[in-house]
Formats: structure tokens, C-alpha cells, sequence
């Protein structure tokens, strides 16, 4: 079975899992610095962090080396963290500003 | 009794004396603290009776190591101290008279608020001149040439209220140092030679005749005694240095301190005599300096101020005489010099001090009947400058003319000119303050014993002291000389040749003619007090010497407005013009270039994501790139 899965991968070229994770990449990174609302920018932010797993998991298949999945584990147990932290963010600020619109966190201003 | 012991006790007694009294000074009365002082003195004087006691002079010397001081690769310097007949003959003179002088201070101070800081630094004056004295290497005499430099600033500048009395300290203090430099210099030059600087080791090892680096090395040790005896050119400090209360005037600027160049020249006679150059630059030196010295003492008003020209005129004479290769002579005028100048020191304090402070010898006069003791006694001490026969400046003095004589007679005849300046300011002084009506308004009144006392045992010490080295002309057998050769190698060269003929008439010129100055001077200053009027209505000359031959103008005119136009030009130009717009300019770029990154802090969380991303793809492309 695992090596049925494998196989299912590899029938894609690499390429074009590199181009679906630049894209997923880029639509992530934009939506983090275009958007305003916080939400919307974490979900941006596991859009990232999972572009990049899809194309560690890609390189994986293709060259047959179980490392990469290992990073994978590793960078979803973070991300999972890390949504808890940035949604404890979201609450305080919700309490503190009224709104999750991250310019209204503007007080480091220079 | 252990004289290792008894050597190390001379210098740690007033150093210890020195401590105390400093800690104590606000618990001590005056009294208190000038008793303890001079006990203190009286001890140290003691022990050095004792070790001259115990001293062979046949042995030549013993050093006394205290300990292990500098010891740096080759460099050995111990803290060690030297007793040969040099250090003894020095440092009886010290603790001896230093005692008299710590006596007298307890009457001179009693009045003032400050008199135990006042003792505690005349005993660490003392703690410092016996170390410059003792040293058994260049080191640990440039340790008490500095001591005695420090103190000698503390005490001019003893009642610091006045300004003009910092200034003189600071004269002192800045003169003094000038010829540090000088000492420094030559310290390093003889190591370099030497490998060592312990006196013993090098005038033993001292070759070279007329070597350029030994020329050197006593030219500069020579710049570091004009510096503390008071020579031309640095010898201007020493009549501001009156500023200071007159005990200290009498210890330090009279009869020791003042006497360290002398001392170091003895000290170092071997390196002297194998650069006969340097020796004729000290024989003129001391001529000159002899000679201006006095005739600015010629008119002066200030009591204080005629001794000091004196003083300065006294260690020209010393200077001649070790320009000459007479250090015995040196050492014996050093000698008398300190009796009979602390007696008039002194003497003039007692005047002061009865008269409630004043200096101004247009306003004494005929005090010879209030103040008895103390005109016996300065009628002793000017005698014995001038050097009225049998008195101790009499042989002191007679010495180096004699020397001086057989060297050359022109060099004679200049030494008589400023013999009888001598003679003529003395009774001039003489004869303002004790004779003739009294001119001013006070009320003069005896000094108490602790003052009087000093003053007569330095007037019978005036007297007799020439006992200490009588020619063979007179009977004696110069037992000072005798004493001194085991110390100095230098001493065992000289030797006068003239015959006794020549010798009577030397001295029959010399006493007759100083018989007439004072004759002279009786009929002007004790008969009519002549009092020299206004400066401005001399004739030219004698305003020029009224004026100390302006040398004070001629260093302000050459150092002091140079360094102060300098100083004022490098302000407005390279501070103002240069420093400061560079300084500022760097403050403002700062400043600017701060405001300018100040706008990037937008405070919007997407920008500054954007900045992060912007940042790492700029990385990534470089990473990239120069793969």
C-alpha cells in the first residue's frame, strides 16, 4: 500500500509540485502582508506552512528518502502550537482593540 | 644596638610622625601636635648621632637592604639605604637642624588653626628629604626628590586662602618638575649604561672620559639640580617660595631642600669628573647665578626676599665649587650654609612674628632694643655670611675662593664681587631692622623660648662651625674633607696647591675690603636708613636689577604668553573652527540619519511583514547569486 502511494506521487512530475507549492506559497505570503484581518492572515500562515510540507513530502517520494516526512511531523506539531498561540493573540486583542484588524496594532509607530 | 635597625628608624620615625599626625589632626592642639613632631625629630636625630657614632669611616659605607622593590627581568632595584659619611653628614643636618626648626614652628604656629596639618607635613617633608639623602640607587633619592618636591608645594601653598601664595606653589611645583625631567632623563641614560642604578655599582664601573653619553648623562643630572637648588635658569621659584610660613622658608628653602642638587652632584662626583664639560657649565653657571642672585638682593624690601636672593646667591657659591672638583668644599658651604641661613630664617621669622606680620623693611628700625635675643642673634648669622673671620662662613666660603683663586683669578675676583654684595645686603638688612628709629606702627614684643632657643643654639653653631673642616692654615686638618673622601671618590682629587702667602692675602683682600662695605653700609642704612624711593625715578641699571633683572617678565614673555597665544589660538581655531563642527556634524548625521529610519517603524504589521518578506527574498537571490 505505502508503496502504492509513492507510486501515485511519482506519476506527477516534480516540477509541477513545485509550481503548485510556489503558488500556495505566494497566495499565503500575499494574503499575510495584503490582508488586514488577523484570521484571514493566520489561515494565510498554514497555507504557507503546509505549501512547504507538500513539497517536502513531493521531494520525499521522488527521491525516496523518508527524511523529509520527518520535518513534516515536526512542522505540524509546531504549527499546531502555534495556532493556539496566535489565536490567544487574536482573543486579547479582540478584548483590547475591539476589532481584529491588525493595523489598528499601530503603537510601535516611530 | 642593631644600626640596621637605627638606619631604617632615621626615615620611618617621621614618616610614622607623619601618618599620626596627619589621622589625628583634628583631635591634636597645636601644641600637641608640634610637641609630638618634634619629639618625633629628636628621636630621628638621635639615631643618627648614634650611627655616626657607630660608623667607621675606614669601611666606606654599608647598605642597609629593606627589602626586594623593583625586580623585572635584569632590573634589580632593592628599597635599600646607604650610610656612608655623605648620607650621615646630610642627614645630621636634617634631623639636627630640622629638629631646631620643628621646635621653633611650635612657637611661629601656636595661633593657627591648621598647625597640626602643618606638622605633618614638615614631618613628611623631613620622611622624604632622609630618603632622598639615604638612597642607596637613583631610584629611591628620585622617590625623596619627588617627596620633597610635594611638600615643599603643600607647605608654600600652606595658607592657601591667598592666591598669590597658590600661584608661588604652583611656580615651585611647575619649576621643580622641569627639572625632574632632567633627573629622569639621566636616570635612564646610566641604566641604559649600566644595567643598574645603585650608586656603589656604577662609580665603581664608571669609565669614559669625556663620553658624549656621560657628558650627557651629568648635563641632564645637572638640569635636575638646577631645578631644586634654585639655578639659573630655574631659580625663579625659589623667592616666591617665601610665600609659605618662614620655618618651612628655613627648613626647606634654606638649609635642605634646596641643597638636594648639591647633594645628588656629590653623591655622583665620579661621573662628574670624567665629563670636565659639564663641570665648566656648572662652574659658570654657578657664577652667574651667584653673582645676579646677589645683586638682586641688593634691593629688595621684602625680609624675606633679601635672604631667598641670598640663599640662591649661597648654592651659586656650592655650584662653583663643584664645578671646580672641590665637592669637600661644596659639602662643608652646604654645611655652615644650613646654620647660619636657618639662623636668619629664623631670626626674620622672630622679627615678623613681633612685629604681627610685617615683611616690609621700610617699616622696622630700631628693634635692636625690643627684640634683643633675636638681633644678638641675626648679628651672629650676618656675620657669618659675610664671612668676617673665624666666623663658620669665614672658612666655608674662604674654601672655594681659595679653589676658586687657583683655578683662575678673574673667577676670583667675580666671587669677591658677589662675596661683598653679600656683605652689603646682609648689613643693609642689619642695619634697616635693628638700628636706627623704628618706622613703623606695631608693637614689637619678644618671641617666646621654644623660638628663642633654636635661634641660639644656631647662632653658637654659626659660630663654631667652622670647626668641622679647619685648614691646616688655622691648625685643623680639614676633618671634614677627610670624613667625606671615604664616601665621594671625587673628593681624593682635589687638593689646593696655593701657598700660605698666597692664602693670608686672599683673605687679608677679602676681609678688608668686606670690612669697608660695612663701613659703607653703616654710614647709609644705619645713620640715615636711606630707603630706596620709587622704581620708576632710578637710573636704568639699577631699575633693572630693583626689577631682578626682569628675568621673571623675560619667562613670561618667552613661555608663559607663547604657551597662552598658543593656547588661546589652538581654542578659536583647531577646538572652535575644526573640532567642534566635526564633533557636531557626527551628532547631527546621527541625528538625521536616525530620523530618516525612524519612517520605516510605520507601526502596520503588514508592512513590516512585507519588509521581512522583502528582506529574505533579497537573501535568498543573493545566496543565489554568488553560488
Amino acid at each position: 500500500m505505502e508503496e502504492g502511494i509513492i507510486t501515485a506521487i511519482r506519476v506527477v512530475p516534480l516540477e509541477h509540485y513545485v509550481l503548485l507549492s510556489f503558488l500556495l506559497f505566494s497566495i499565503g505570503a500575499a494574503g499575510v502582508v495584503f490582508r488586514r484581518n488577523t484570521i484571514i492572515i493566520l489561515m494565510c500562515l498554514e497555507l504557507m506552512f503546509n505549501s512547504v510540507n507538500l513539497l517536502l513530502t513531493a521531494f520525499s517520494a521522488h527521491h525516496s528518502d523518508p527524511c523529509a516526512q520527518v520535518f513534516v511531523f515536526f512542522i505540524m506539531l509546531v504549527a499546531a502550537a502555534e495556532v493556539t498561540v496566535g489565536l490567544s493573540i487574536l482573543v486579547m486583542m479582540k478584548r483590547n482593540v475591539d476589532s481584529v484588524d491588525v493595523n489598528q496594532l499601530n503603537r510601535l509607530k516611530g | 644596638m642593631n644600626l640596621d635597625l637605627l638606619a631604617a628608624l632615621v626615615p620611618a620615625l617621621p614618616l610614622a610622625g607623619a601618618v599620626i599626625l596627619a589621622s589625628l589632626r583634628r583631635k591634636l592642639s597645636a601644641n600637641g601636635a608640634g610637641g609630638l613632631a618634634t619629639a618625633i625629630m629628636a628621636v630621628a636625630f638621635a639615631c643618627s648621632i648614634l650611627l655616626f657614632m657607630g660608623f667607621d669611616a675606614a669601611t666606606g659605607g654599608r647598605t642597609v637592604k629593606l627589602l626586594d622593590w623593583i625586580h623585572v627581568g635584569g632590573m634589580e632595584i632593592p628599597l635599600a639605604l646607604r650610610i656612608d659619611a655623605l648620607s650621615l653628614t646630610m642627614m645630621l643636618i636634617v634631623t639636627g637642624i630640622g629638629s631646631l626648626i620643628h621646635l621653633y614652628s611650635i612657637g611661629y604656629m601656636h595661633e593657627d588653626e591648621r598647625a597640626p596639618t602643618f606638622f605633618a607635613q614638615l614631618n613628611l617633608f623631613s620622611f622624604a628629604m632622609l630618603m632622598l639623602v639615604m638612597g642607596s640607587n637613583f631610584l629611591i633619592t628620585f622617590i625623596g626628590w619627588e617627596g620633597v618636591g610635594l611638600c615643599s608645594y603643600l607647605l608654600i601653598g600652606f595658607w592657601y586662602k591667598t592666591p598669590e601664595y597658590n600661584y608661588a606653589a604652583r611656580k615651585a611645583f611647575v619649576m621643580n618638575r622641569i627639572g625632574d625631567v632632567g633627573m629622569v632623563l639621566a636616570m635612564v641614560l646610566l641604566f641604559q649604561r649600566f644595567g643598574t642604578l645603585e650608586y656603589a655599582t656604577i662609580m665603581d664601573a664608571a669609565t669614559g672620559f669625556n663620553d658624549p653619553m656621560m657628558i650627557a648623562a651629568t648635563l641632564f643630572l645637572f638640569i635636575g639640580a638646577t631645578g631644586k637648588s634654585a639655578q639659573i635658569p630655574l631659580f625663579t621659584w625659589l623667592p616666591d617660595a617665601m610665600a609659605g610660613p618662614t620655618p618651612v622658608s628655613a627648613l626647606i628653602h634654606a638649609a635642605t631642600m634646596v641643597t638636594a642638587g648639591i647633594f645628588l652632584t656629590v653623591r655622583s662626583s665620579v661621573l662628574f669628573e670624567l665629563a670636565p664639560f659639564t663641570q665648566d657649565i656648572i662652574l659658570w653657571v654657578g657664577t652667574a647665578t651667584a653673582l645676579i642672585a646677589a645683586s638682586i638682593g641688593l634691593f629688595q624690601n621684602d625680609i624675606k626676599k633679601v635672604l631667598a636672593y641670598s640663599t640662591v646667591s649661597q648654592l651659586g657659591y656650592m655650584f662653583v665649587a663643584l664645578g671646580l672638583g672641590s665637592y669637600s668644599a661644596a659639602m662643608f658651604h652646604v654645611t655652615t650654609h644650613a646654620f647660619f641661613k636657618a639662623l636668619l630664617f629664623l631670626g626674620a621669622g622672630s622679627v615678623i612674628h613681633a612685629l604681627g606680620g610685617e615683611q616690609d623693611i621700610r617699616k622696622m628700625g630700631g628693634l635692636k632694643g625690643h627684640i634683643k635675643i633675636t638681633f644678638i642673634t641675626f648679628f651672629i648669622g650676618t656675620i657669618a655670611i659675610s664671612g668676617l673671620p673665624l666666623m663658620s662662613g669665614f672658612f666655608s666660603k674662604d674654601l672655594i675662593m681659595a679653589f676658586a683663586f687657583e683655578h683662575s683669578p678673574a673667577l676670583f675676583a667675580l666671587l669677591l664681587i658677589g662675596a661683598l654684595m653679600t656683605t652689603f645686603y646682609m648689613f643693609r638688612l642689619l642695619f634697616l631692622v635693628f638700628y636706627g628709629a623704628y618706622r613703623g606702627n606695631a608693637h614689637p614684643h619678644e618671641s617666646p623660648l621654644s623660638m628663642t632657643l633654636p635661634l641660639m643654639v644656631l647662632a653658637v653653631l654659626s659660630v663654631v662651625g667652622g670647626v668641622l673642616n679647619l685648614p691646616h692654615l688655622f691648625g685643623g686638618h680639614e676633618a671634614m674633607k677627610h670624613f667625606l673622601m671615604s664616601a665621594a671618590d671625587g673628593i681624593s682629587n682635589e687638593s689646593l696647591e696655593l701657598s700660605h702667602t698666597t692664602e693670608w692675602t686672599l683673605m687679608g683682600i677679602t676681609t678688608a675690603l668686606v670690612a669697608v662695605i660695612i663701613y659703607v653700609a653703616y654710614g647709609r642704612f644705619a645713620q640715615q636708613a636711606t630707603l630706596e624711593g620709587n622704581e620708576a625715578e632710578m637710573p636704568f641699571f639699577k631699575r633693572l636689577i630693583a626689577q631682578r633683572w626682569r628675568v621673571d617678565e623675560l619667562y613670561r614673555a618667552l613661555f608663559e604668553r607663547p604657551y597662552t597665544w598658543m593656547s588661546a589660538n589652538l581654542f578659536s581655531i583647531a577646538e572652535q573652527r575644526v573640532m567642534v563642527p566635526i564633533m557636531t556634524g557626527v551628532g547631527a548625521a546621527a541625528n538625521a540619519l536616525g530620523d530618516g529610519f525612524r519612517r520605516l517603524q510605520t507601526g502596520y504589521v503588514s508592512f513590516h511583514m512585507l519588509a521581512m518578506l522583502g528582506g529574505l527574498i533579497l537573501f535568498l537571490i543573493i545566496t543565489l547569486m554568488s553560488n
